[in-house]
């Protein structure tokens, strides 16, 4: 299945989509299956720096628990307000409503680090 | 022996193995070959197996022989005979974790049970299915804390219970956490006159207040104190050692405790020499995600009935590891059960009439003992069930208790040993269970040892009454 | 297949049995503002208290009703003159503050299980102050912790190493003391690889959790190459108890290298589970440790006087408010009295025999990936069975149920896909493992012709498959009043 265009991908199975200095975060939809049904997200709070790649959160299942690895780095500035209802919007929505966290991007030439659209569907491929 | 296989069965075994003996199976390199005897006693038929363990048992002549005024932290309560009667079914004596809900109902549905009485007492909004005991419950809710903050440090008051605070310290030194203590006040309870000043920097994950404290006075904080805890984000943490007192005493929720913590063996469980106890932990739902052990939650099935599973498990060690909230995996599941049961067998007005009956009993047992010469109640602070009393300037605790003994009488604990200035005094406890008689006994002992003592000149004490 | 009425439903004020007399006010001793207004506690009568628990029990899977293959668990029979011993009134009712010279009983038993564990496994002391397993791991890394602080080294010595295969309690209790924790990938012949080992050992290396047989039945047989190289790079080895039945009387953790170690006395020594507990977790530990073991142990001076020794300045520190969980220190060593020498070894000899035959009937219809003899439990995989059919292990353990028999440990350990872990203890008479096996023969027969009937499975049971996502997202984890 292609990943949806525009959106730049990590190995962690998050997608990016960069609007400006503003990028919006989720998980993918290959994430949100293998995981099962999502009970929880753990996010850093608003305001908070986050660095490339380091673990800043915690996605839940009813059996199962993964970090959350940021693909990008900055500052905080949204926070999904429907996943604390509505966790499962994320398994209903990955790539749309199911978007998990907004920052403000300090070093743009971060995403140079990111995989293409094609690049993490041969990712997802190769896992089988 | 209680493997019920027999020759044929072994042979017939071993045949469909596909191997000659038994040794085969059980090959291990040479080296660590274990290749003689164990050094355990030989077999004992049970008709002499009982005799032997009979003996350890005759000679804890402390539990069958001697009236007792022990209590700190360790309670003999009356247990009504239908509690055990149901708890040591063999279904619940001999049932798994309920892991596989679907045959686990009827536990589940128990420490569902269970969770809403430990809500219900303390008035907080979630509580997990029990831990060890009310130390280790301590020491977790300081975790919580501790995970909820971002801070390092403990403030807990030096009248918590001291082997709740020596276990606090043992697990504070696994993370490198500080733990601080506040004073006692001349009346019994913690002397809170410096708390504001000690939380004002932030420094404190949670301040830890027992109450019933371990003098058994009531010492819950003023308002005052409470405006302090949410103006610094300090997580105020309740103990309590003696859950019977929650019967009587306004529930922690309602002075601002946000995590609830302690040990609920007086409700049906046995003395046992210490153990196995049953520890709750309590709190708001904001740290709901934070409490460790397991939980139980009532859901549906399939088919739309009703069914109760261990939830939030992505909390637990087996699927977090090494992120777990703790690594604590067995609650206490039987224990809990029977205080489950006790507290449904007695009911609002069972457990509020045992309460008053403790209250009464503790305290006319203080107004006796105190109205003897040279005895003296230390604190002013009302007391539940426990109280402090210092022995007479001629003597001793030491000399005092031998002299109860020889009137085969025990007749409290000396508290020397952790607050060296009370190393003339005694903690003494009465429940519902402690008779008339008994206290006539006491009273009349300590009678013979006043008058056997040169009393002519007692100066008055501070604190006495 | 109603469900019962939850406690709180029932009841109505003045239903409640008097246990108690009346008479007596609080405000007689405590000031008002002290005194609890509420106390929402439903009163039922003591048949319906009766009623409703022998419900719930009714509902209730027990050893005491059926099979329990449970992989890692244990669960063996609980011997009723176990109970009978534990409930005599001069252990029952026995304080923990009691006066030395009148509990010499309580505490000769309990230096008597320490010495007896000792021996057993190979150690130089046993505490049993720790609560559970996991409260004895803790114990341990705290020891470890201490024991390199001792020499200077706890800032290097970070990292606790473990098998892919261990027990999750493992790295949460190594967390718990700060450690670091690194997993090592098993080999092909689901053992700890030597050379793998030898390549995550370091400097910072602090302590290697094991356990032997490992998680998967099979026996580390490179064990002393193992605990060499652990001590060569100045780590210890840890061993979890959890498997201690396949091995009494024929090989013990102290002669393989373990420096230390945790028994569960709810698993090899024949305590109750309870439905999920109390347990008690021994703690045993080689010579130079002794001195940091958790406060108190129990000792005895040269007149034959036993005593708790709190006074020990190298100590972890207490663990717990009082000794031990000391009302199954006397069903341990009712357990071990009861078999003695032999009895134990015969019980791992027993149980090793039992998981074999076991083996080699389900591997007939199961995959086993471990094709060699096991010790007490082994592991089969229903991978193969899921690609063809669907099938999980998870349908194949709720097909169990309805055919009255507990399911084996599932998903557990991670390495195996589809795994189910089957320990059927050395308590299982011939006849019952026929009938296991007959069970689970049809359920994987029926699995390839109707797999309708295993996913659907149980269908027998007073519930249904539980709606644990449901459970996770809308907590409710008490009763409340319906509102009106």
């Amino acid at each position: 299945m292609a990943q949806p265009e525009g959106l730049l991908y990590s190995k962690e199975h998050e997608w990016l989509k960069l609007d400006g200095d503003v990028a919006t975060v989720g998980i993918t939809d290959y994430a949100q299956n293998s995981l099962g049904d999502i009970v929880f997200v753990e996010l850093p709070r608003v305001g908070t720096e986050i660095q490339q790649h380091a673990s800043i959160g915690v996605i839940e299942s009813v059996k199962s628990v993964s970090d959350l690895f940021t693909p990008i780095g900055g500052a905080v500035i949204e926070v999904n307000p429907a996943l604390e209802a509505d966790p499962a919007v994320v398994n209903r929505s990955a790539f749309g409503e199911g978007w998990l966290y907004r920052v403000r991007v300090k070093d743009a030439a971060q995403k140079n680090a990111l995989l293409s659209p094609a690049e993490y569907d041969a990712l997802i491929a190769e896992a089988g | 022996m209680y493997a019920p296989h027999t020759r044929a069965d072994i042979e017939a075994m071993l045949g469909a193995i596909g191997v000659s003996s038994l040794e085969e199976l059980l090959r291990v390199p040479d080296a660590i070959a274990f290749a003689r005897s164990l050094d355990v006693p030989a077999a004992l038929p049970e008709t002499d197996l009982s005799l032997a363990i009979s003996e350890y048992a005759a000679r804890n002549r402390a539990a069958t022989d001697y009236v007792s005024f022990l209590g700190a932290g360790a309670y003999r309560h009356y247990c009504p005979p239908v509690v055990m009667a149901l708890a040591m079914r063999g279904e619940f004596l001999t049932a798994y974790t309920p892991y596989q809900p679907e045959v686990s109902q009827g536990y589940l549905q128990a420490i569902y049970e269970w969770q809403t009485y430990i809500c219900l007492l303390t008035g907080l909004d979630v509580a997990n299915a029990s831990v060890y005991d009310g130390a280790t419950a301590l020491a977790e809710a300081a975790i919580m804390a501790v995970n909820a903050t971002g801070r390092r440090a403990i403030l807990v008051s030096s009248a918590v219970h001291p082997n709740y605070r020596e276990v606090l310290r043992t697990y504070a030194r696994g993370l490198d956490l500080d733990v601080d203590e506040l004073p006692i006040a001349t009346d019994g309870t913690t002397d809170l006159g410096t708390l504001e000043a000690r939380l004002a920097d932030k420094r404190y994950a949670a301040v830890a207040l027992q109450s019933p404290n371990f003098f058994g006075c009531i010492d819950v904080p003023p308002a005052k104190a409470r405006v302090a805890f949410e103006s610094t984000g300090t997580v105020p943490i309740a103990v309590i050692a003696e859950a019977l007192s929650l019967a009587a005493l306004k529930p922690p929720a309602e002075w601002g405790a946000q995590i609830a913590v302690g040990e609920a063996q007086s409700f049906g469980n046995p003395l046992n020499f210490g153990g196995p106890y049953v520890g709750f932990i309590a709190c708001t739902s904001e740290h709901v995600r934070r409490i460790p052990g397991r939980l139980v939650g009532r859901t549906l099935d399939n088919a739309g009935n009703v069914a109760y599973v261990l939830t939030l498990q992505a909390r637990e060690q087996h699927i977090r590891r090494e992120k777990a909230t703790s690594n604590i995996c067995t609650n206490q599941a039987h224990c809990a059960l029977v205080a489950t049961i006790y507290l449904a067998a007695l009911g609002e007005t069972g457990l509020r009439r045992a309460a008053a009956l403790n209250l009464e009993r503790a305290n006319r047992m203080a107004e006796r003992v105190s109205a003897i010469a040279g005895f003296s109640r230390v604190f002013a602070a009302p007391v539940f069930n426990e109280v402090v009393i210092r022995v007479p300037a001629g003597t001793s605790t030491e000399r005092v208790l031998a002299a109860l003994r020889d009137r085969r009488i025990l007749g409290g604990l000396e508290i020397g040993c952790w607050y060296p200035e009370l190393g003339d005094c005694l903690l003494m406890t009465a429940t519902e269970t402690t008779t008339d008689a008994e206290i006539d006994a006491l009273v009349a002992a300590l009678g013979e040892i006043a008058g056997g003592l040169d009393l002519v000149r007692i100066p008055e004490r501070r604190g006495g009454r | 297949m109603s469900d019962v009425p939850s406690i709180f439903e029932s009841g109505r004020p003045g239903r409640a049995n008097a246990y108690f007399s009346n008479g007596h006010s609080l405000e007689e001793f405590l000031p008002k503002t002290v005194i609890r207004d509420e106390l929402p506690l439903p009163e039922n009568s003591e048949l319906d208290v009766v009623r409703h628990f022998t419900r719930l029990a009714q509902r209730t899977f027990s050893i005491d009703s059926g099979f329990y293959p449970l992989g890692s668990c244990t669960m063996k029979y609980n011997p009723r003159i176990n109970e009978a011993m534990a409930a005599l009134p001069g252990f029952r009712d026995l304080h923990p503050f009691a006066p030395t010279d009148l509990c010499q009983g309580a505490l000769a038993a309990t230096y008597e299980l320490q010495r007896l564990l000792s021996s057993i496994f190979g150690m130089a002391e046993f505490s049993l102050n720790p609560a559970a397993g996991a409260h004895a791991e803790l114990a341990a890394l705290l020891i470890a912790k201490a024991y390199f602080r001792d020499r200077g080294e706890n800032r290097a010595r970070t990292t606790v190493i473990v098998p892919d295969t261990a027990h999750g309690t493992n790295p949460a209790s190594a967390a718990m003391v700060g450690y670091k924790v690194v997993s090592l990938k098993s080999d092909e012949r689901g053992r700890v690889g030597v050379d793998v080992l030898k390549a995550a050992l370091g400097p910072d290396t602090a302590v290697c959790m094991m356990t032997n047989p490992n998680t998967l039945g099979l026996f580390e047989d490179h064990i002393l190459e193992i605990a060499a190289a652990v001590h060569a790079a100045g780590g210890l080895m840890y061993y979890d108890g959890a498997n201690a039945n396949a091995l009494m009387g024929n090989t013990r953790p102290g002669d393989m290298g373990f420096d230390l170690m945790h028994l569960n006395l709810h698993k090899t020594f024949s305590i109750p589970h309870g439905g999920g507990g109390a347990g008690a977790g021994p703690i045993g530990v080689a010579e130079p440790f002794v001195k940091y073991l958790p406060t108190p142990i129990a000792t005895r001076d040269e007149r034959g006087t036993y005593r708790l020794d709190f006074d020990r300045p190298k100590s972890i520190g207490q663990m717990r408010s009082f000794w031990s969980n000391f009302a199954h220190v006397v069903r341990a060593l009712t357990y071990i009295y009861a078999n003695g020498a032999e009895g134990l070894k015969r019980i791992s000899e027993l149980a090793v025999l039992n998981a074999n035959y076991l083996r080699v009937h389900v591997k007939e219809f199961l995959e086993t990936p471990y094709d060699e003899p096991c010790r007490h439990e082994f592991v089969a995989s229903a991978q193969k069975l899921k690609r063809e059919t669907g099938v999980r292990a998870l349908d194949i353990a709720k097909a169990l149920l309805d055919r009255g028999y507990h399911a084996p440990t599932i998903y557990f350990p991670l390495l195996v896909p589809e795994s189910l872990m089957i320990e059927p203890t050395e308590t299982e008479s011939k006849e019952t493992l026929d009938g296991f096996i007959v069970a689970l023969r049809e359920i994987v027969e029926t699995a390839k012709t109707d797999p309708e009937a295993i996913t659907s499975a149980p269908v027998r049971t007073v519930v249904g498959r539980v709606d644990e996502t449901r459970a996770a997202r809308q907590p409710d984890l008490r009763w409340r009043p319906a509102s009106g």
